[in-house]
């Protein structure tokens, strides 16, 4: 690389989104990013394949563990949140429980937001309690409920930027003041909000996983997930032997103390994504960086237009209510002024008076709005999730995620919002 | 921490023009952060001087017990040491006529720093000899972290 590259100053969102991670191949030349459709690759000599296996060499061993295409997805999405990097995952639950698995242990506990996505409640109720780990979940959003929660065991805090789909805005700042006071780490999903709309390491969160399927593809043609870490967490606090102390299944390395900053991710990826296996595929990653290359001007367009349609929504009378957090009128008001500056997403959810018929009725009717279990798209979608992305869910759980039987969830695309408008009223 | 002790400009010419790294504190344990950045630095073409008073060889080479006693020219002094131990190491880097010190990720002494600086000496604080060359020169991007390099530039294959 020439001296003349790089300066000191940082360059800007949109730059970035276009460009991290992303160098022109050395030895082709090739200004986009080639897919490396590889499993493995050539070693130079016995002593370079033994320094990669080691970690004493960065190095290509194996696209299960690392692949140059993957890399460069995980390089723009640690530089665009502003960590020390990023592990790519086969998908959003895979960075989720990648996270999980590489922090915590048989007997800890972790306190969670009680509105989130569904995926994620059954993922931490049923997989990990599976493997004794004990759950509290928490209406996320007073402070003091994530405090009252904690315990000896506890190891860490987990939360949604924006929780899917009752639009709740998480107090980072605050919940994050909780976490670091009982030394854990607050993870968060920025999966609704995106680099471009909130960056929740600036606000004190440790760790962000996101689902890459959504809108940092922004195109619905791939499943995928990342993990980043701020490396600011010590993890030597004796709270997380795993990343700390020496480790079996890495012949006796601590991560922690051998890679400083970088040490919980060289973890996740050298030991748990080895182990769990959830690698992405080279031709996704590809496929996530052409998305993100645009994430700032897609954002832009997707939270004008669900500003658009929840205002024209809460004109019309067989809708009961509209939470959109970016509405004037929002309970979120203030914390979307502190958090989510540029808008507040584009998935919202809002009640219509007449309940679940009228539910099923408005998606018979709609012809633009795609009726699927997806959010995140530049096409716009529309689900009922009360029957389907969180069907799993007794109506206590529900309740407590914010839905109810008439509970209509949007995820709004970058077309015409006329258009948009015209669909939902054709189906009103 | 004072940022100009992390400037990337000084950090590459540092990287880019030494030949010989004496790492003041390498242990001979190949799994402590000093052994990777160590093994690291010679599979990269510098010549690496261990300075441990408890060794007398680490990795095949000549161990010496301080930086005074090192036969030959020594561009950086590359420390792990205790933060208290950080000003004495300056006064000796100055002394043999080094061109840098770098103090490795929580090796901070702003005392050390200014000793150093004052002796005529690029210094570099809380930043990993191997992380910085791995971002710059290296292939620290091969595994998902954020080198912050941004460039539309062929580099040499």
């Amino acid at each position: 690389m020439s001296e003349h590259d790089s300066k000191t100053r940082e360059f800007g969102f949109h730059t970035r989104s276009v460009h991290a991670g992303a160098r022109p191949e050395p030895n082709t030349g090739a200004r986009a990013t080639p897919i490396f459709q590889t499993t493995s690759y050539v070693f130079e000599d016995p002593e370079s394949a033994a320094a990669y296996f080691n970690l004493q060499e960065y190095g290509n061993t194996y696209s299960r563990i690392v692949n140059p295409t993957v890399a460069a997805f995980e390089e723009r999405v640690g530089n665009l949140e502003d960590g020390v990097g990023g592990v790519a995952f086969a998908s959003g639950l895979a960075a989720q429980s990648a996270t999980f698995f590489t922090l915590l242990n048989p007997g800890d506990h972790v306190v969670a937001s009680a509105a989130l996505y569904g995926g994620t409640v059954t993922q931490l109720k049923h997989l990990m309690r599976k493997l004794s780990v004990r759950l509290t979940f928490v209406d996320p959003d007073d402070p003091q409920n994530w405090r009252a929660a904690l315990r000896d065991e506890t190891r860490l805090l987990f939360g949604e930027t924006v929780g899917n789909p009752g639009g709740n805005v998480l107090d980072l700042e605050a919940v994050a003041a909780v976490a670091h006071a009982h030394g854990v780490p607050l993870v968060v999903d920025n999966t609704f909000a995106t680099p471009y709309l909130c960056r929740p390491l600036e606000w004190g969160a440790d760790v962000v996983v996101h689902s890459a399927t959504k809108f940092l593809g922004g195109h619905g043609t791939s499943i995928g997930g990342v993990v980043v870490d701020s490396g600011e967490f010590d993890w030597s606090n004796g709270k997380f032997p795993g990343v700390a102390e020496p480790s079996p299944a890495y012949h006796g390395l601590a991560f922690h103390e051998t890679f400083g900053v970088y040490g919980f991710l060289m973890k996740l990826r050298a030991e748990t994504l080895r182990d769990l296996g959830a690698a992405l595929s080279p031709f996704n990653a590809f496929l996530f960086l052409q998305g993100i290359e645009t994430l700032p001007l897609r954002m832009q367009r997707h939270v004008a237009n669900a500003r658009a349609v929840a205002e024209w929504l809460c004109g019309r009378d067989e809708v009961a209510a509209v939470r959109y957090p970016g509405l004037d009128g929002s309970r979120y008001r203030e914390l979307v002024a502190k958090y989510l500056p540029r808008g507040a997403g584009a998935v919202f959810c809002f009640d219509l008076a007449g309940g679940r018929e009228a539910g099923r009725e408005l998606i018979r009717r709609v012809r633009l709005f795609s009726h699927l279990a997806n959010v995140g798209d530049a096409k716009s979608l529309i689900i009922h999730p009360a029957s389907t992305t969180h069907r799993q869910l007794n109506d206590a759980e529900l309740a407590a995620a914010g839905i109810g039987p008439g509970t209509i969830r949007l995820s709004i695309g970058i077309e015409d919002s006329d258009d948009l408008i015209r669909d939902l009223e054709g189906g009103l | 921490m004072a940022p100009e002790y992390q400037d990337a400009e000084t950090i590459r010419r540092v990287l880019r023009e030494a030949r010989s790294v004496a790492i003041v504190g390498l242990s001979a344990n190949e799994l402590r952060a000093s052994n990777f950045v160590g093994f690291y630095a010679a599979r990269h073409g510098y010549r690496v001087i261990p300075v441990n008073p408890r060794e007398t060889e680490i990795m095949g080479w000549k161990c010496y017990p301080s930086l005074t006693c090192v036969d030959g020219p020594v561009d950086v002094v590359d420390v792990f040491r205790d933060p208290r131990a950080v000003p004495d190491v300056a006064r000796q880097a100055v002394e043999i006529r080094a061109r840098a010190l770098w103090l490795q990720f929580g090796v901070i002494s702003e005392e050390g720093a200014a000793i150093a600086r004052r002796g005529g000496l690029d210094v570099v604080m809380d930043r990993c000899f191997k992380v910085e060359h791995a971002r710059y020169m290296g292939r620290m991007h091969w595994l998902g972290f954020n080198t912050r390099v941004i460039t539309a530039r062929r580099a040499d294959p």
